[in-house]
């Protein structure tokens, strides 16, 4: 366990020296066949859900404040 | 809707931070660090750590609110005080959620079955400590609501909030630090320190930061009009 966890800080700090590390199996085929558009598609679809109800909210609480004369 | 610039800010940020933080377009600035374990799913720096930089923020925001109150007695300030707060809970249980599929992924054991060996992971100091601190602000959210006279609400929740948040420094970032956690950054400052971080990572992983902050700050608002209407009453007084 412990052997494991010093494993992985000095992983994570000497992290320039494995930046060259190309042996290693990674999404490459997913970004290069264009595949990860898929994914990013859906997580612009889902934030601009989220995003257009809180401009919705936003607006309604404006003219609820307008009303109100807070 | 007054003072648009941040919150366009707050939508292109973090438009940035799905597009280049899942490199769409293949280019080699964004391009991550290849280590075992943890393959792609490095990029949950820019997601899961940003859920936690954003809680840590918002309950600062709330404590100065407190604080602020107990200072002015303006009802106004323990509104925004609450509110903050509830938006900081809920980042902090999307952190949660968000490490725990991560969790789920990368550290279990290989030999074992997966659901076998989250048993061991669960009991992770950081993982501890995170329930604890967030428990605590639930507990305020309690301890705020469910008494009835206004100014006695306020003054309580304001002093309660101040010691929730003392309490966060130990049970997030002193006690996992002093014991054996698989989580990474226990030694120094994680995140933070420049060295830590790859470059590349860097150049998505603070505007990421940001983009989450202001999204957090801008529900936040929204759920502060929104009481300030509801106390209308209240607050002319």
């Amino acid at each position: 366990m412990k052997q494991r966890i010093l494993f992985f800080f000095f992983l994570i700090t000497s992290i320039a020296a494995f930046a060259q590390n190309d042996t290693l199996e990674m999404a490459d085929t997913f970004r290069s066949n264009g595949k990860i558009y898929v994914v990013v598609a859906v997580i612009l679809a889902i934030f601009t859900g989220i995003i257009l109800y809180l401009i919705r909210l936003d607006r309604k609480i404006s003219k609820l404040e307008k009303t109100s004369h807070l | 809707m007054n003072k648009w610039w941040w919150k366009i800010a707050c939508i292109l940020l973090l438009l940035y931070t799905f597009i280049a933080g899942l490199n769409v377009f293949n280019l080699s600035v964004f391009k991550v660090p290849r280590l075992p374990i943890l393959y792609e799913t490095i990029r949950n720096l820019y997601y899961h750590v940003s859920m936690w930089f954003t809680m840590m923020i918002l309950f600062t925001i709330s404590v100065v609110h407190a604080v602020k109150y107990l200072r002015t007695n303006d009802l106004r300030s323990d509104i925004r005080s609450r509110q903050y707060a509830v938006v900081g809970i809920i980042f902090g249980l999307l952190g949660y959620g968000t490490g725990f599929i991560w969790a789920f992924n990368t550290w279990t054991d290989p030999n074992q079955s997966q659901v076998a060996s989250f048993g061991a992971i669960a009991k992770d100091p950081k993982l501890i400590g995170a329930a604890i601190a967030l428990l605590i602000y639930a507990a305020y959210l309690v301890l705020r609501d469910s008494i009835s006279d206004f100014d006695k609400k306020a003054r309580i929740g304001s002093v309660y909030n101040i010691f929730a948040f003392a309490f966060l420094f130990p049970s997030i970032w002193i006690i996992p630090r002093l014991m054996e956690s698989l989580h990474p950054g226990g030694n120094g400052n994680p995140a933070l320190n420049p060295s830590d971080t790859d470059a590349r990572m860097r150049l998505v992983f603070y505007p990421a930061v940001l983009g989450w902050t202001l999204l957090g700050v801008w529900i936040a608002t929204l759920k502060v009009r929104m009481a300030f209407i509801k106390e209308k009453k209240l607050l002319r007084k």
